[in-house]
């Protein structure tokens, strides 16, 4: 009884700090038919009950991933802990095909003893398995990860649950201006953290290849600006302040140098600079038309970039140290917002068709172009860092909302929000 | 019609250029017809496109003074040279042919106080890419200045400034809103 009211005690609490806590929740608005039937059994609890709900926390992440098919807790025939209290022929019958089981402990409530198993059902065996300590601070992020085990060892994909966003958000303050802020938070939306706050407008979010930085275009000095920031430190710093468009940072592969867009010429043009010493390499000479939007291949020695060189924006690749631009896409009259696949084989982009802006891909090998969205005010497309799913931002009922789409174009997601405007979305890294 | 135009919009001029340059003024408003704003732009063909944006013009135009350039022509909204933001279709930079009159006195002006600058801030729709219409933005304020730089302005008096659309007029979606948000902003900054 005690336990239960403490159990609702902290439901309430969870609902209150609610919309501070989770900016974004992911919510599945189309999924596969092909969802595999997997059970997670709600894990045993010794001691002092932990504040999160480490197997919830796993339900939820295999459930928005699309991949998968929780059995409803109802429909759970035995709820075991160990390996030893399970009955793999129950769960055959329930055709679960995995089971996942496990454990919290703790004495002080500081620290948690935590293990988890997963079984292949239909086998008896166990796929994968772990036993971890960490401090309480440590229990979502450690759901997140698990969910990553259990993911790859039943899809063969590396998971990206425990990765990051990064996005912009607008605000109306009281008198009616705006607010802007880049804001990072874990994949699931929960955890949000404002790292820069403006009133001018904050543009293009993009992660170093660690992890621990994100460069922007800022306007907060009257004109566009790239800083890049150290996210554990706050540290910041202006990298290109010229007259003209400073903008569409995008960092090489090895981190060590940043692909944007200037127009201190007089018109757009990619550059690269070196960021250890500041050296800017002029890759574009086209000065009739816009050049912007580099993204590095991820062989580190070509850029794909936006042009209106033919009169319409499409993309094109050019080589780093320059040379011959060619040109990429050849379905409709705007082409634009480029973002490459980790592998290398596949484009992300904006594509729009009777004045409708959708996200789609394209095989770069076979040029096969399909359209991924529907909604039709689709822009700002940005991979996942195992190439299975495309983040972007989109709009409902007039805001600006994040969804994503896998690359097959079968499972939908939207990152629901609390009523402000999202945008600008930059899915990070895999954590190393 | 055009002439009864042209000579109200040269009054205005006139009146804030003071009388110096009357006679080099002439010459400008012969050659009015002839400007030649560089695009390569292509406007686009979608219909509901090229609806006419000139009640917009006038009604957005009549923006707060920018202090220090609080003057007959400026406050006046028959001159000209109250209007001092310029409307475009989609995807374009080209001026349209019913904003020349408004260059040509804005830049009248310029071209008689050579000590007088303007910040010109181009701005887009939100429809498409982000970094595209940033690109954009400052390719109509360029567009903007080179008119105005045709038409005796000094390429001194001049800062361009891009915001591309995250700086809209108006929010909202939908071509009423959108045609206002396609713009360039003439801001006097200084004499």
């Amino acid at each position: 009884m005690a336990r239960r009211w403490l159990k609702f005690f902290g439901f309430m609490l969870m609902l209150l700090p609610w919309h501070a806590h989770a900016l974004l929740t992911i919510e599945i608005t189309g999924g596969s038919e092909a969802a595999l039937p997997i059970a997670i059994v709600p894990f045993g609890e010794e001691g002092v009950i932990p504040p999160e709900d480490i197997s919830e926390i796993i339900r939820n992440n295999l459930q928005s991933s699309g991949r998968f098919a929780p059995l409803a807790k109802s429909d759970l025939i035995s709820r075991p802990h160990e390996q030893s209290q399970v009955n793999f022929a129950d769960w055959r019958l329930l055709r679960s095909e995995g089971l996942v089981i496990g454990k919290v402990t703790s004495q002080d409530g500081e620290n948690y003893q935590v293990q988890f198993q997963l079984f292949d059902v239909y086998r008896g065996t166990q796929m994968a398995g772990k036993r971890y300590q960490v401090p309480v601070s440590g229990l979502r992020n450690l759901g997140h990860q698990i969910s990553d085990l259990i993911y790859e060892a039943l899809t063969g994909d590396v998971g990206v649950f425990s990765t990051r966003l990064a996005f912009v958000t607008v605000q109306r303050t009281a008198d009616g201006a705006r607010r802007f802020a880049l804001q990072i938070s874990d994949a699931d939306g929960a955890n949000p953290r404002t790292i820069l706050q403006s009133a001018q407008p904050i543009m293009s979010p993009r992660w170093s290849p660690d992890g621990e930085q994100l460069a922007y275009v800022s306007f907060e000095n009257g004109n566009s600006e790239v800083f890049v920031q150290q996210l554990r430190s706050g540290d910041r710093r202006s990298i290109a302040a010229f007259d003209g468009v400073n903008s569409a940072p995008s960092w090489s592969p090895d981190g060590k140098r940043l692909a944007l867009t200037l127009s201190r010429t007089g018109s757009p043009e990619l550059y690269i600079l070196e960021l250890s010493n500041g050296e800017l390499t002029r890759v574009t000479h086209n000065s009739q038309s816009i050049d912007t939007e580099p993204v590095w291949m991820p062989n580190g020695r070509e850029l794909v970039f936006t042009s209106d060189r033919g009169g319409r924006p499409q993309i094109y690749k050019i080589p780093v140290d320059g040379g011959r631009a060619t040109r990429l896409t050849f379905e409709g009259n705007y082409n634009a917002s480029p973002d490459i696949s980790p592998d290398g084989r596949k484009m992300a982009m904006v594509h729009a068709v009777g004045g409708r802006y959708y996200i789609a891909v394209q095989d770069l090998r076979s040029g096969a172009v399909q359209v991924l969205t529907e909604q039709g005010r689709d822009e700002s497309p940005s991979f996942a860092p195992n190439g299975r799913m495309i983040l972007y931002a989109t709009e409902q009922n007039g805001r600006g909302v994040l969804a994503a789409v896998s690359v097959d174009g079968r499972i939908h997601q939207r990152l629901a929000e609390s009523g402000i405007q999202v945008r600008e979305p930059a899915w990070s890294p895999l954590r190393k | 019609m055009k002439l009864l135009k042209l000579s109200a919009m040269m009054l205005a001029a006139v009146w804030m250029a003071g009388c110096s340059s009357t006679a080099k003024k002439d010459g400008e408003v012969e050659g009015a017809d002839r400007v030649v704003v560089e695009d390569r732009s292509i406007t686009s063909g979608v219909s509901g496109d090229g609806v006419d944006g000139s009640d917009f013009g006038t009604e957005a135009s009549v923006i707060a003074g920018d202090g220090s350039f609080r003057g007959r022509g400026f406050d006046d909204p028959s001159s000209p040279l109250s209007q001092r933001v310029v409307y475009f279709e989609f995807d374009s930079s080209a001026v349209r042919a019913e904003d020349q009159h408004i260059l040509e006195a804005h830049a009248a002006y310029l071209g008689a106080n050579p000590n007088v600058t303007v910040r010109l801030e181009g701005h887009t729709d939100e429809r498409g890419s982000r970094e595209y219409n940033l690109a954009l933005g400052e390719r109509r304020a360029i567009s903007i200045r080179q008119a105005l730089m045709l038409q005796g302005a000094g390429m001194n008096q001049f800062r361009v400034v891009s915001f591309g659309e995250e700086r809209p007029a108006v929010e909202g979606s939908g071509e009423g809103v959108w045609q206002q948000n396609r713009r360039v902003e003439i801001i006097y900054t200084g004499r």
